[in-house]
């Protein structure tokens, strides 16, 4: 079937409305959708053909799949078919009526666009996470809990860490004094397996001030040549001295619960370091009605709220060799920076690799970007020719 | 610019052993840069803050 045959012999300048791309243009250049021009009223006039330059056109109306609408008014109309209007002319007619009627045409342009949907998606997103970052839940989705809020323990305030920020070091004086209130008061319960003395150097200490630190501890070593253990001073390969053999003996010293190792433990809960020191410094009377039992300590930041660890910070409890002022919250701000330290040593050198990373990583992106739409401006500027064959 | 650019290129590009060697040793040289320029940044953002800055007052002359 021949072109010709298809159009029903119409002659090519009533070719209108179209039924898909006209000969000799294709059907790939979005544009306003608007009827497509006769061609003997095109600019240049006359046919289209060897040495014309090409002018984009306009899409015709192309619509290949029928709504059921249409078809209906093609059934209506086909008694008007063998008045005046010929059959190629009326059928695309309808379809062009069917497929964009003038007086909605903007209307549908908005709600067909890609720019509507985008920013209609974004604003659902966007809602939906505004919702669930304010109240913690997802809109219109129950949730059951077997905890009431306080028995997650209160939420903790956001503190200004003095490390808090992407390009932030840790405050190296803080975790001096910080060290002193663990050897001090929290080494009396607490272990800190993960880290040897060797870590402080260089951190906190001199090498000289942590030898002669690590000596003061007694560790066992051996079996030495007669195969008996022995015990000898420290040295800066051993790690801090447990305040309890082992878990049973930890339990059993207090109540039969577990002190945990701090080594970790400001990755180890949630909030971190603002937790810990909001634990640290929460601690107050339980609030009337409030049931607590023998030994238990009321702290509101604590999941339960029952604490077995008693309030152990109080003003004036070490003496800082810096003569910084020992009240309760520096002391946990110092011992919390020092616990940060000691769960994340490699903190300020991981920092400063991330800066270097980012500002090289986006260079390398700007310059692949620009590599690659420097590589692809010939194709990407390039226009194809075509010109129809005459004896169409 | 044209003078520059040809300038550039017959000076580095030009021959491959000569190439080579530029690519190489600027890596080299960038890198030692860039070390310190992000180091003198981060030292001025966290002033007083790092062992270094107190370091000073618990070393113990020999």
């Amino acid at each position: 079937m021949s072109a010709k045959d298809y159009y029903g012999g119409a002659p090519q300048q009533q070719y209108y409305p179209p039924q898909g791309p006209p000969p000799g243009q294709g059907g790939y250049y979005p544009g306003p959708q608007q009827p497509q021009q006769a061609y003997g009223a095109q600019p240049y006039g006359g046919q289209p053909g060897y040495g014309q330059p090409y002018q984009p056109q306009p899409p015709p109306q192309t619509v290949y799949v029928l709504p059921a609408g249409a078809l209906k008014n093609v059934a209506a109309l086909s008694g008007a078919r063998s008045t005046s209007l010929n059959a190629a002319r009326s059928l695309p007619r309808v379809r062009f009526a069917s497929s964009s009627a003038s007086s909605s045409s903007a209307f549908e342009s908005f709600t067909n666009s890609r720019a509507t949907l985008a920013s209609a998606t974004l604003l659902t997103v966007g809602s939906i996470a505004w919702y669930a970052n304010l109240y913690g839940t997802l809109p219109f989705i129950g949730e059951v809990h077997a905890n009431s809020p306080a028995e997650e323990g209160l939420h903790p305030a956001q503190y200004p860490w003095s490390h808090a920020g992407w390009l932030d070091s840790f405050d190296h004086a803080s975790i001096r004094r910080g060290y002193q209130v663990y050897r001090e008061v929290c080494a009396a319960c607490h272990s800190l397996d993960r880290i040897a003395w060797r870590n402080l150097v260089g951190v906190s200490h001199t090498v000289d001030e942590v030898k002669a630190m690590a000596e003061e501890v007694e560790y066992e070593d051996g079996p030495n040549d007669q195969g008996e253990m022995f015990t000898r001073p420290g040295k800066l390969s051993d790690y801090l001295p447990p305040p309890y053999p082992n878990e049973e003996a930890a339990r059993a010293s207090n109540q039969g619960a577990l002190p945990p190792d701090l080594s970790l433990i400001v990755k180890a809960r949630h909030g971190g370091a603002d937790y810990i020191f909001s634990l640290l410094t929460g601690y107050r009377d339980p609030p009337a009605g409030f049931e607590i039992r023998e030994g238990m300590n009321y702290n509101p930041y604590f999941p339960g709220n029952a604490i077995s660890m008693a309030r152990v910070l109080f003003d004036g409890l070490v003496e800082y060799d810096d003569g910084t002022p020992a009240t309760t919250s520096q002391m946990a701000k110092d011992v919390v920076t020092f616990l940060n330290w000691a769960a994340e040593p490699e903190h300020d050198e991981r920092k400063k690799a991330g800066l270097k990373a980012v500002i090289l990583f986006s260079a390398l992106t700007a310059i692949s970007l620009y590599v690659k739409r420097h590589k692809w401006t010939v194709i990407k500027t390039r226009k194809i020719q075509y010109n129809p064959p005459s004896s169409h | 610019m044209s003078a520059l650019a040809s300038t550039f290129y017959n000076a580095l590009v030009k021959r491959n052993s000569v190439f080579v060697p530029v690519i190489f040793t600027g890596a080299f040289a960038f890198s030692v840069g860039f070390d310190i320029g992000i180091t003198k940044l981060w030292d001025a953002r966290n002033q007083g803050k790092q062992w270094k800055d107190i370091r000073a007052k618990y070393i113990e002359e020999e």
